[in-house]
């Protein structure tokens, strides 16, 4: 498989069933019937969005960062990559990709992890796993801290090197750059837009991105 | 560096094997035959929403692979357990476990029926009936660590199994640095080639060890573990 596929997508816009913007440093929650396609546009550029997905009817069967990226023989994910759930379930498939490079090995920012990472006075900053703690307590099913899982970060480059480096590198993306799923069963969609302002993955500038959803009979 | 062992046993091919490892020991796996794959996970013991982070790991230290002087990161900014000895020199963060789809359509089927304890076995059964004797379930089990196993990735992002890279007699020691509820399975990795269904055995063994010191390698190797160690230990006040 290629490091990045590009494609974009026939849907447009003034079609869409929804139209949501999601500020960074937010949580955003939303179910995606089987068939439904959902599309996140960088509205700004080089901005990170920390997604996990769950089988809308288990959510102990979820995305799998490592099922999906040995079933697919690549760490990267772009256009055609299954996401996979822990169940081996295809929860989604990515249709369409203006990106070209999204990651899933990197997982999401959180106050306990940035101390280690940066400073231990960084543990009052804004942080992926408390919008994700925000997001699943006030969506009230059940979801708690043990469901949140390695995530993908789409937009977010995460170059790892044939001797087994791994770093956080300034993004590929750019303003208006989106990434197309089809959902191929009914899932739950748990978004944290990045707000973390320590390394290059949203450009030092954490932006907002928007949510669009089209119904399966439009495409 | 010093230390008394305190226990050993065997634990063969596809086998599940869980411990309450204690702070201030060490646990050591030997590959006894060569090509072993030992499937790894962790909990803090004391506090089970507390457990291994595979991210949280490999972002900390900037590593897609692990050896000695690395830490295993927990997802509260503390380590688990630090890799103190290490002959393989690769060990492999990203493939993850056999699940029993997987296994039944690579090796076949074979039933305890059929074979008694020569079944063919798979890692995510294991870990999950593992995990269930702790009153755990699939959403407590997150990602994994394959030690023993190398899978390089390309840069095109292709990921390569890399055959014979553990010998007869490697090992790697992992000492914990909290009471760390320890879950292995000996399944072979998912990526490993051949039809033959032959998980490979493995020499644990337990020892007491002295606690890191300001020089500790492992609390060394980067700015980063020298804050998540400190962590740890204020875990202890």
């Amino acid at each position: 498989m290629a490091t990045s596929i590009l494609q974009s997508s026939q849907l447009m816009p003034h079609d869409a069933l929804h139209s949501f913007v999601v500020e960074a440093g937010d949580p955003f929650l939303l179910e995606l019937d089987k068939g439904q396609v959902v599309r996140i546009v960088d509205l700004e550029g080089n901005q990170a969005v920390d997604t996990l997905f769950y089988n809308a009817h288990d959510y102990a069967d979820r995305y799998s960062a490592q099922d999906t990226i040995r079933e697919q023989g690549n760490v990267y994910l772009t256009t055609g990559t299954q996401l996979i759930s822990t169940n081996g379930n295809v929860l989604l498939t990515i249709t369409a990709d203006t990106c070209g490079r999204h990651d899933t090995l990197g997982g999401a920012c959180a106050t306990e992890s940035n101390m280690v990472r940066y400073d231990l006075s960084k543990g009052h900053m804004h942080a992926c796993r408390q919008s994700f703690m925000k997001g699943i307590q006030q969506w009230g099913r059940g979801l708690e801290k043990r469901d949140i899982t390695s995530n993908i970060n789409f937009f977010m480059n995460v170059p790892i090197t044939p001797e087994g480096g791994l770093t956080f590198e300034d993004g590929v993306s750019d303003a208006g750059k989106y990434v197309e799923l089809r959902a191929e069963m009914d899932v739950l969609m748990v978004v944290s837009n990045c707000p973390q302002l320590n390394n290059p993955c949203n450009g030092y500038n954490p932006t907002p991105v928007q949510i669009l959803i089209w119904d399966s009979n439009v495409h | 560096m010093e230390s008394t062992t305190l226990w050993t046993e065997t634990v063969p091919g596809g086998a599940t094997w869980s411990h309450v490892l204690k702070r201030g020991t060490a646990l050591r796996m030997t590959d006894v035959e060569g090509g072993a794959n030992v499937a790894a996970y962790f909990l803090n013991f004391e506090i089970p929403a507390e457990r291994f982070n595979l991210p949280d790991t490999l972002k900390a230290q900037h590593t897609a692979r692990l050896t000695k002087g690395h830490a295993l990161y927990s997802d509260m900014g503390r380590i688990l357990c630090s890799i103190t000895e290490d002959t393989v020199g690769w060990h492999d963060p990203l493939c993850g476990i056999s699940n029993g789809a997987q296994v039944e359509k690579k090796y076949g089927k074979l039933s305890y029926q059929q074979a008694r304890n020569e079944w063919h076995q798979n890692a995510r059964d294991g870990f999950l009936i593992e995990l269930g004797k702790y009153g755990m379930g699939s959403r407590d089990l997150h990602a994994t660590v394959n030690f023993f196993s190398k899978v390089t990735v390309d840069d095109t992002g292709d990921l390569r199994y890399s055959a014979n890279n553990s010998k007869p007699g490697d090992y790697v020691e992992l000492r914990a640095e909290m009471n760390v509820l320890v879950v292995l399975n000996t399944c072979q990795h998912p990526l490993a080639p051949g039809a033959a269904y032959a998980p490979r055995p493995v020499e644990i063994s337990i020892s007491k060890v002295s606690p890191p010191r300001t020089n500790d390698p492992c609390r060394m190797l980067c700015s980063e573990n020298t804050r998540g160690f400190l962590l740890t230990e204020l875990f202890f006040l």
